[in-house]
């Protein structure tokens, strides 16, 4: 390593790393669709309507099970989350096991704390919101990863080579949206592929075949015709944490303030 | 079946089910250790780069023992991989968009600046070992070993005269004035590595990088005052039951002269980079509260409610004011000394655990908590490596390593250096 | 270049070319940058076939149609046309060759994802029938009475 090398590097390093923040403007869902130009005619895309989801939790299960994340270990790529607001303004949240077993209690899970007892005739308004991996635009996990082990594929999809990721934890860390853990078993990081096995072979994901009330659909952004495409350009649609600029590509029908 | 973390980690209130303290006591160490290594080595430049000649004696011994902390730095993060034998990856294929990755660039460049300028330091040492033993005939297994490391270290130059000193002089001035912006990155790094992380309200911050290189300084510094003052120690006794060999410093008088003259000027630097590091986090802490942005509510929590003894207690008042006091007072004595920087190291020590430990008290929903408890009693090779017993090795091997490098690298005994 | 200063210069350069040496020989040929750049796109080609090889175990229930016809059709004719076969039977994965049977699950848990009293204003949950599991028969599996292919059909 020579003086030279290691400014050229750290060069690289700085232009690497202040990329990104001239990234940060608002999202348009339309500027993806207008993009085609490049060759790539494929940008997943991911709908969730929460007015429809009753928090049954089959899509869990059928991701533990589609996936191969075992199913009693405390970690999952998808996951329910119930938010109950109550009269006097307080939010109650939980996703007990992230919901694989659906929510069977009216009671709230407040984890070392035990549960809370909610009156229904508190309630103000109740609903359950799914989670999965964004697939961001802009993936912070890939942008931290020290040896290319993450990596987004260009349809839009972020992936994690199980025989190169060293666990250093460092993806995890940089999700604001909390998907990514450590396999129990192969000890790399992981996460949603949008079933990645499956929408190449042109079929749904798993949660999206087992939802049994139509809550989460997948599709392409980059074809006008596509259902979930139409939807999103033409009802109002919210997405998560937009303020960290990740430009997430799950897209909410129905989200509450309350929705962390 | 466990996840990683969840043996340490009980979640409260609203809190994802995929989160828990992924980056526990070793990520703890990794800075801290880290810190002591910069810090040494900006300690040694300040003799080297700078000409700040009472620091002569302390400059030679801050360089040996930063090579010694050098080699275990890396230790903590590779301890913490769930694949350490893939930690190479990160040289193979880097991806330097991640301060991680960058890290190891750096912390190469480093290692072979303060190898060199140990070289340059120690050569005509290297020589007057080798050649006696090259010339003597029928040498022991040992003295043939001898022999072949020092001649291996020599790099076969054998010329020590007057000239090609001079010209290691001047090497070693350019390597120590390199080195102190390299030390100052590669702690600014790991500074780096927790600041860019945007999703975390705690660690995401541009001072984050300038308060660690100012604590890296401080905790360096802290280090080598210690273990300098506990070998002139050792040095004393063996001195009053002469058992030492002729030295430099024969008496227990004039050692005791040095070692207070030296301790009292390097505490100078100590209290002035303590000073520094403590305003940026304070400053931090201000700004924080002042903008009062979405985080700020959970933050507020965990910083005055649930941390409030390990930030306020722990490592502001003794680990900042209570040595500030004893190094301001008047007439510092070596046994004063040695209980402040001891209350130094610890408060650089709580500094990073409430940044890295702090960092991941609360959840990502800013509606919940996660509280870490140290496994103690290992009871498998993870609650080992990342556990009490893990961190307690990753902070011995250093002396051990200084103990066995210092056979090379003679730290007291050389009568002329530069 | 002659003087000795450049000797450390050396072994560094040296240490530069064994890693070089070893990186050759270590990193799999197809790592390399992906149309994405460097900063998204900077991995091994070969694991994208990884993950588009993965093995598909949920078959849809167009899979059982043939086979168990009477029961689909029976489904197909019931509010329960919604419920996707594997949500209860379990992925088919490559039924009848492996597995030879599947796990049906069958206790009151698997009902109750449904039928367990929310009523949140706002949530389709509100609008599901329900019944509280404390009085309603406790201890009892629920098909000991309702057809799950057909709850409107009657108890049995």
């Amino acid at each position: 390593m020579n003086r030279r090398d290691f400014l050229k590097n750290t060069a690289r390093v700085i232009g690497g790393i202040t990329l990104p923040l001239t990234a940060f403007k608002i999202i348009n869902p339309k500027e993806l669709l207008a993009s085609t130009g490049d060759k790539t005619k494929v940008r997943w895309v991911f709908l969730v309507d929460t007015y429809k989801c009753v928090g049954c939790g089959m899509c869990v299960r059928a991701c533990k099970l589609e996936n191969g994340i075992p199913y009693d270990a405390k970690v999952t790529r998808t996951w329910v989350e119930r938010y109950v607001i109550t009269k006097d303004g307080k939010t109650h949240a939980d996703s007990p096991m992230g919901a694989r077993d659906g929510f069977t209690t009216s009671k709230i899970d407040l984890g070392i704390d035990g549960y809370e007892n909610i009156n229904n005739a508190d309630i103000d308004k109740g609903f359950f919101v799914p989670k999965l991996c964004n697939q961001c635009e802009n993936p912070p996990c890939v942008q931290v990863c020290p040896v290319g082990a993450t990596f987004q594929v260009p349809d839009g999809v972020v992936l994690v080579d199980r025989t190169w990721c060293i666990g250093c934890g460092y993806c995890i860390m940089a999700c604001p949206y909390g998907v990514r853990f450590f396999h129990p078993v192969y000890h790399t990081a992981e996460k949603c592929t949008f079933c990645y096995h499956r929408i190449t072979k042109g079929m749904k994901t798993a949660c999206v075949d087992a939802c049994p009330f139509g809550a989460r659909q997948i599709g392409n952004i980059k074809d006008p015709n596509d259902p979930v495409t139409k939807i999103i350009m033409t009802e109002r649609i919210g997405i998560l944490k937009e303020e960290y600029g990740t430009k997430p590509q799950v897209y909410y029908l129905g989200l509450d303030r309350e929705v962390k | 079946m466990m996840v990683h973390g969840e043996i340490w980690t009980a979640k409260e209130l609203f809190v994802y089910p995929n989160e828990y303290i992924y980056w526990s006591i070793q990520i703890v160490m990794y800075p801290f250790m880290t810190g002591l290594v910069a810090g040494a080595f900006v300690l040694s430049s300040l003799y080297h780069v700078f000409g700040i000649k009472q620091l002569k004696e302390m400059a030679r011994f801050a360089l040996v023992f930063s090579f010694a902390l050098l080699f275990v730095a890396p230790l903590p993060i590779v301890l913490h991989l769930q694949h350490p034998f893939r930690g190479i990856n990160v040289f193979m294929t880097p991806h330097f968009t991640s301060a991680i990755a960058a890290f190891g660039i750096v912390f190469f460049t480093y290692g072979a600046i303060v190898a060199s300028e140990l070289w340059f330091l120690y050569r005509k040492h290297f020589v007057e070992v080798a050649l006696p033993l090259k010339e003597k005939q029928d040498k022991t297994i040992g003295e043939w070993l001898k022999f072949f490391i020092f001649c291996t270290l020599t790099l076969g130059v054998y010329d020590i005269s007057e000239e090609t000193l001079k010209r290691d002089h001047k090497a070693i001035k350019v390597l120590a004035g390199i080195g102190i912006p390299v030390a100052c990155f590669l702690h600014g790094y790991a500074g780096f590595i927790f600041g860019s992380v945007k999703a975390n309200a705690l660690w995401m911050t541009p001072l984050m990088p300038v308060i660690f290189i100012m604590s890296a300084i401080v905790s360096g510094i802290a280090l080598c005052m210690l273990t300098y003052i506990i070998t002139m120690e050792i040095r004393k006794f063996l001195a009053s039951r002469k058992m030492t060999p002729t030295q430099r410093f024969q008496s227990k008088e004039d050692l005791k002269g040095v070692e207070v003259s030296v301790v009292r000027m390097t505490a100078k630097y100590l209290l002035f980079f303590m000073v520094f590091a403590i305003s940026l986090e304070l400053l931090d802490l201000i700004f924080r509260g002042y903008t009062a942005v979405k985080s700020w509510d959970v933050l507020r929590s965990v910083i005055y409610g649930r941390d409030f003894t390990d930030i306020f207690i722990l490592q502001y008042t003794i680990g900042n004011l209570i040595p500030l006091i004893l190094f301001l007072i008047p007439g510092l004595t070596i046994r004063r000394t040695v209980v402040g920087v001891i209350l130094v190291l610890f408060g650089v020590f709580m500094m990073r655990w409430n940044v890295v430990i702090g960092g991941q008290a609360f959840s990502l929903t800013f509606a919940g908590y996660m509280h870490y408890h140290m496994p103690i009693i290992p009871h498998d090779w993870e609650t080992f490596k990342e556990g009490l017993f893990g961190a307690v090795s990753v902070f011995i091997l250093p002396f051990v390593l200084f103990w066995m490098i210092a056979k090379v690298f003679p730290v007291f005994d050389l009568k002329e250096s530069h | 270049m002659k003087s000795h200063v450049y000797r450390p210069l050396w072994v560094v350069i040296g240490l530069v070319c064994i890693i070089l040496v070893v990186r050759y020989f270590y990193v799999p040929k197809d790592f390399g940058i992906g149309r994405r750049g460097y900063m998204y796109g900077w991995h091994r080609k070969a694991d994208v076939e990884f993950w588009k090889n993965y093995k598909v175990k949920y078959k849809g229930s167009a899979y059982c149609k043939d086979c168990h016809s009477e029961n689909y059709n029976k489904l197909m004719q019931s509010p329960h046309v919604i419920i996707p076969c594997e949500d209860c039977h379990s992925p088919a994965i490559d039924h009848p060759m492996d597995p030879q049977k599947l796990q049906i699950q069958k206790g009151r848990g698997l009902c109750l994802r449904c039928h367990y009293p929310l009523p949140y204003p706002t949530s389709g949950r509100a609008n599901i029938p329900s019944i509280d599991p404390d009085t309603h028969n406790p201890g009892t599996e629920c098909v000991m009475c309702h057809n799950p292919h057909n709850p409107l059909e009657g108890l049995k």
